[in-house]
């Protein structure tokens, strides 16, 4: 079953990559787009440059962050046994945003020698990684300090941290007269003007974080036996958890420091999958991620088409208007499961 | 082997075990007793790396607990847990499987021998008809079995059982332990904490009574199965008889005895 599933999430990719081509604004015929996508450049100048330029390194772009996201949350939800952990409920999107809107706002912008040839060392991912991993300490102290940290403590301890990232983000940005369009744009994140740089920015975090959550999928099966038995089992309990949150806070930040906040697609999507499959965790971080690509590459069309005039819409106001809905839906079913 | 010597050991700043010197020889099958709290699954989580002592030595084989990794340690100790729920959508083969995750090699990916041996687990133990259900979907003894074929599964020298058969009916309780006796002769070493005294007398050769964080009592069933020492360990009073069928000791409470009162 999963397989076969996977197979037919396979499929979504391309489809979504040539529909998130195919739309916006500027019309540009489908043999065009086809043929463009194909390596062809006999088409017009103008076609190519929306075609490649401005629509499909974003889609890769949206895909794999949506991807990244997604297996965070599997990650974030396996190591610490809590349906409603994914990098925005746990305070790791803000912790990054904020590192980021720091580093850009005192003018940190710059790359040391390397950062030419790897974009994704110079210094604002950098500052959103950490941002992100601090965030998450202050979350998990937070809420071991308020007694415990059962589900509902740790989430709100992530959103305490979070609200009061944001707004010091929001106070960061005014102060330094800057437009609200920059605040919201870290937190509600989107794609607009995103290109093939950030891709490259993405790429290795995103590959570096799936390897070391792929390499601990089995691991996650065994820490769903809780603790215990998972040493019992032979798991090095303690280096593993370290490892699996620091994969997951680094694909979570690293996506925040090219899009900003995107919330709800680490929560949403690893439960879906749950609920039409349920699979191991390999299989659950196989079909999260492609499930999460394609999911977050159709709310950047809709967040791109929707306005007329060709405004756009963050694309973080779209997912949290479908997350909001799905978050109260998971908390009434546990709620109903009196668990 | 099992050896502890002074071993000391507890949860935050509570003290559970307060000195505990034990040796349980290879091949040994021994019945761990003891009234609520006295220890006994402190002791279970020390010798299977769950819990690290504060004070002592405990070995396994010839090597201190400490210096095994975690993967070494798993496979020369496995576990049978109490009070273990099931986990939301691992069918019955997935978590026996999981067995083998001490030999599993760096990508995790299970071989025909891994898929081997969970399907010998789930024979021995009769199983196999459950297979391909969910966790969440077993009873309470059908959970409680699934748990012992992942821990023979895990083929080792040593099991510790906690309470394994507390949840299973008269019959399933002797089924177990009939299997466990068989493993045990084929050179299975098995500690085994209960609270059923008789059922322990009936299939351990040897007894282990703690109480407070100690061995107050230690030898084989019949020597240490005693009047004396059961109403010591559990301070109410007791009547011991020998097993008819089999003459090992077995013991029934005397109503009104209740705990604290002791004597006659």
């Amino acid at each position: 079953m999963p397989r076969l599933a996977l197979f037919a999430m396979l499929l979504t990719v391309p489809v979504s990559v040539l529909a998130g081509c195919l739309a916006g604004p500027y019309p540009v015929p489908w043999q065009a787009v086809l043929g463009i996508l194909a390596g062809g450049r006999e088409y017009d100048p103008a076609f190519v440059t929306v075609v490649v330029q401005m629509r499909f390194f974003r889609v890769i772009l949206a895909w794999l962050v949506g991807a990244g996201l997604a297996m965070s949350g599997v990650a974030f939800q396996g190591v610490l046994k809590n349906p409603l952990a994914e990098p925005f409920t746990l305070g790791v999107s803000g912790g990054a945003a904020f590192g980021a809107a720091m580093a850009l706002g005192l003018g940190w912008n710059l790359g040391w020698a390397g950062a030419a040839f790897f974009p994704g060392l110079s210094v604002v991912p950098l500052c959103a990684l950490a941002g992100s991993l601090l965030a998450l300490a202050a979350a998990l102290a937070l809420s071991r300090g308020a007694g415990g940290a059962s589900r509902e403590t740790l989430v709100l301890a992530g959103i305490v941290v979070s609200a009061f990232l944001s707004a010091c983000i929001s106070l960061f940005k005014a102060l330094n007269e800057e437009s609200t369009a920059s605040i919201v744009f870290w937190i509600m994140g989107g794609f607009q003007g995103r290109g093939a740089t950030d891709v490259w920015l993405y790429l290795p975090y995103f590959g570096l974080g799936t390897l070391v959550v792929w390499r601990y999928s089995r691991e996650l099966d065994v820490l769903a036996l809780g603790e215990a038995q998972a040493v019992q089992l032979g798991v090095d309990a303690a280096r593993v958890r370290v490892r699996l949150l620091a994969a997951a806070s680094i694909m979570a930040g690293a996506a925040v420091s090219v899009c900003g906040v995107i919330g709800f697609v680490g929560l949403a999507v690893p439960h879906l999958v749950r609920l039409a499959f349920g699979a191991s965790s390999r299989g659950l971080l196989a079909l999260s991620g492609m499930l999460g690509g394609t999911l977050l590459v159709w709310s950047d069309i809709v967040a791109r088409t929707i306005l007329p005039g060709g405004a756009e819409l963050p694309v973080g106001v779209v997912t949290a208007l479908l997350g909001g809905p799905f978050f109260l839906f998971l908390l009434k079913r546990r709620a109903g499961n009196g668990s | 082997m099992i050896e502890c010597r002074g071993l000391r050991a507890g949860y935050g700043g509570r003290e559970v075990l307060r000195g505990v010197d034990l040796r349980v020889s290879p091949g040994e099958m021994a019945g761990l007793l003891g009234p609520n709290g006295s220890g006994k699954t402190t002791l279970l989580h020390v010798l299977s790396g769950v819990l690290s002592p504060t004070a002592g030595t405990v070995r396994i084989g010839e090597r201190e607990i400490g210096d095994l990794r975690p993967k070494e340690r798993a496979g020369m100790v496995a576990a049978v847990p109490q009070r273990a729920g099931p986990v939301p959508g691992m069918t019955v083969t997935s978590l026996v499987l999981l067995g083998r995750y001490p030999y599993l090699s760096l990508l995790g990916a299970y071989g025909a021998r891994d898929h081997a041996a969970a399907q010998a687990a789930m024979d021995e133990t009769g199983i196999t008809p459950l297979a391909g259900r969910q966790t969440e979907a077993l009873s309470g003894g059908e959970f409680q079995t699934a748990l012992l074929a992942r821990a023979l599964c895990q083929a080792t020298d040593i099991l510790l059982l906690d309470e394994a058969a507390a949840n299973l009916d008269v019959a399933r309780k002797a089924a177990m332990h009939e299997l466990l006796r068989k493993k045990n002769a084929a050179g299975l070493t098995v500690l085994s904490a209960v609270h059923d005294l008789n059922l322990a007398a009936l299939y351990c050769d040897r007894l282990i009574f703690l109480k407070n964080g100690r061995v107050l009592a230690d030898g084989p069933t019949r020597t240490v199965f005693t009047r004396a020492i059961v109403e010591e360990v559990y301070e109410t009073t007791f009547h011991v008889f020998a097993h008819p069928v089999t003459g090992v000791p077995q013991g029934v409470v005397v109503p009104g005895g209740g705990p604290g009162a002791g004597g006659r």
